[in-house]
């Protein structure tokens, strides 16, 4: 066993690493505050958000809003921007200080890269991706689940001996609380020593959008290798539905899609009200991140293809001849 | 005489790669809730594929070599010499029993002990992460072994001026990094295509190519730090996945009339005027 950073009985509280880009907060770390929230009253510990950046103190009253009782504010120039190695120093100091029970990240490709070096730097376990998580009756011992590769098997993962009990969550998978701007913190700023040895990498650009969030559509019409890349029917049922493009791994990797439009195991999880899945095989990496919907329609030539066992409809047939079908009866209801 | 920049070494780089059962032979035992990996055929991780062009086309134009590195048992020696057949120069696989069970803490260790005794090292590639255990954990872990810089989710990469030029992905969009060496890179899958086999190498590969594999013992590492024992998560319980439950209706027709049933279910979504 690799010596642990601090014992278990050391720490205390509840943490979730407030990820911010250009000045706001990232939808799931939001999401963290609300599971964070409710594993912290039935332990009654406090809930801590770390927060990093520069000039991100606003972003502060807005964790705790969401459900944070104390935000670490570490507010330099030298953290301006995400970097591996000034943010891991930052965190690092943070967490011998203040010797915290948890620490949940989300998943997004800067918290992954944060989560992965700080795991080690910690000595501790590092579970990723959670789907569900909940304390050990009567501790707060985590026990976090994941599904597991293959097919509809959950492992739930513990770290015992080493803290903090470290997990990533990928967005979609919990909610955020209603924020309630009278809930009251107290914000405490860190010292800030980074020193040039971690200020290597130079950031040469960085060019973000708001791009789609897919975590948020009511309507998803979802696509996959079935589509042989032409999505003109799947995007004129979406415009027509209000709804949003979602795809399977596959289609991303093919470079069909975005990234930001992936669903399941390693792309987001989605709870819309409906969502219609169109040549998707429905593997278990991809229906983890459709369960959630309320109503599933699929459409596949394949009748043993395993979407239909998590569909509410399913159609036995060719995309590209039920779609347009499809299509005509809704523009054709739109109009009346 | 006229100063001119040469390059003696070329670039030393390690390929970190993993060998996964594929997806679709997995066997799952409803009733025991366990996986059998068995009957299961394997294949190179598919983002390893990526790393390896990567690092291809980086010796290719820079010189050098590449050492693959991987920890698994003895299986994983046939598909690293595919890897030897597509051009990498020699294979190190780091199998021992002891190395069992290791989570991603142990796994990085083991992993970094193995390049520490390769010695050696201006690039470390990975792939970004691993189709079975998917955490993406092991490349950052690498890095801070060694205590060295990272870069993940790495796109196009370059060598400019003695440093690593990268492009990485963020959410909803890209940062471009210099980095510099030596760094571990983990490339994002999908990023390039994977080059054939050339089939005079892939006779070498078969027949002569080294593959040398390390024990615990010849890492010279402590058993605590290493597997199971080394791990600092459990698995406490596997269970089934809870499945939503749904209608499961199969409907029947013309793909008009299906279309129909479909229509009148979805109807109450429709925008009006749309």
């Amino acid at each position: 066993m690799f010596e642990p950073l601090y014992k278990p009985e050391e720490a205390h509280g509840i943490w979730v690493y407030l990820e911010q880009q250009a000045g706001k907060l990232e939808g799931v770390s939001l999401e963290l505050l609300g599971k964070a929230r409710e594993l912290a009253d039935q332990a009654k510990v406090r809930l801590t958000g770390a927060l990093l950046g520069h000039k991100v103190g606003d972003l502060a009253k807005e964790a705790i809003a969401c459900g944070a009782d104390e935000v670490l504010v570490a507010d330099d120039a030298v953290l301006s921007q995400y970097r591996t190695d000034p943010y891991a120093r930052v965190v690092t100091q943070m967490v011998q200080d203040h010797k915290p029970d948890i620490f949940l990240l989300g998943a997004t490709p800067d918290g992954r890269d944060l989560a992965g070096r700080l795991g080690v730097r910690l000595r501790t376990g590092l579970t990723a991706d959670c789907t569900a998580m909940w304390l050990k009756e009567g501790t707060t011992l985590l026990e976090a689940q994941v599904t597991g590769f293959g097919g509809g098997i959950t492992a739930v993962i513990e770290c015992q001996y080493h803290r903090p009990q470290m997990a990533t969550v990928r967005p979609g998978v919990f909610q955020a609380a209603e924020p309630d701007p009278a809930r009251k913190g107290t914000v405490t700023p860190v010292v800030v020593k980074v020193p040039q040895e971690d200020q290597r990498v130079q950031v040469l650009e960085r060019v973000t959008r708001e791009g789609a969030d897919i975590t948020k559509a009511k309507v998803i019409i979802a696509g996959g290798r079935g589509i042989r890349g032409d999505w003109r029917l799947l995007e004129e049922l979406a415009a027509l539905l209000g709804g949003e493009i979602g795809a399977t791994r596959v289609a991303v990797d093919e470079g069909w899609v975005g990234r930001d439009r992936q669903i399941g195991q390693t792309g987001l999880v989605t709870r819309p009200d409906l969502a219609i899945c169109c040549g998707i095989s429905g593997a278990i990496h991809f229906t983890v991140g459709v369960e959630k919907a309320a109503m599933i329609v699929s459409i596949n030539t394949d009748r043993e293809a395993e979407i239909f066992e998590h569909s509410d409809y399913g159609v036995v047939d060719d995309v590209f001849q039920v779609l347009p079908a499809l299509i005509e009866e809704l523009r054709k209801a739109a109009q009346t | 005489m006229t100063a001119k920049r040469t390059n003696h070494k070329g670039l030393e780089i390690i390929a970190c790669i993993k060998v996964v059962p594929r997806p679709e032979e997995v066997v799952v035992d409803k009733a025991t809730a366990t996986i059998d990996r068995a009957k299961a055929r394997s294949l190179i991780n598919p983002p390893d594929m990526n790393l390896l062009e990567v690092a291809l086309e980086l010796k290719d134009r820079h010189g050098g070599q590449v050492t693959l590195l991987s920890m698994g048992p003895p299986l994983f020696e046939p598909y690293m010499r595919i890897a030897l057949a597509m051009g990498a120069d020699r294979a190190i696989l780091l199998s021992d029993r002891a190395f069992g069970g290791a989570d991603t803490l142990a796994t990085s260790y083991t992993l970094a002990e193995g390049i520490r005794k390769i010695g050696r090292y201006d690039l470390i590639l990975c792939g970004e992460e691993s189709s079975d255990g998917a955490t993406a954990q092991v490349p950052p872990g690498i890095a801070e072994w060694l205590d060295i810089c990272q870069v993940t989710y790495a796109g196009e990469v370059k060598i400019v001026d003695g440093k690593l030029r990268a492009e990485r992905e963020v959410r909803g969009g890209h940062e471009v990094l210099l980095v510099p060496m030596p760094a571990v890179v983990s490339i994002r899958v999908g990023i390039n295509e994977p080059r054939f086999i050339d089939y005079d190498r892939k006779l070498w590969a078969e027949k002569e190519a080294p593959v040398t594999v390390w024990t615990a013992r010849d890492l010279g590492v402590d058993e605590e730090k290493i597997g199971l024992k080394g791990s600092a998560t459990t698995v406490s319980g596997l269970g089934q996945a809870r499945a939503v439950e749904r209608r499961r209706e199969i409907l029947s027709g013309s793909p008009q009339e299906q279309a129909h049933v479909i229509f009148e279910q979805i109807r109450p979504f429709l925008r009006k005027g749309a």
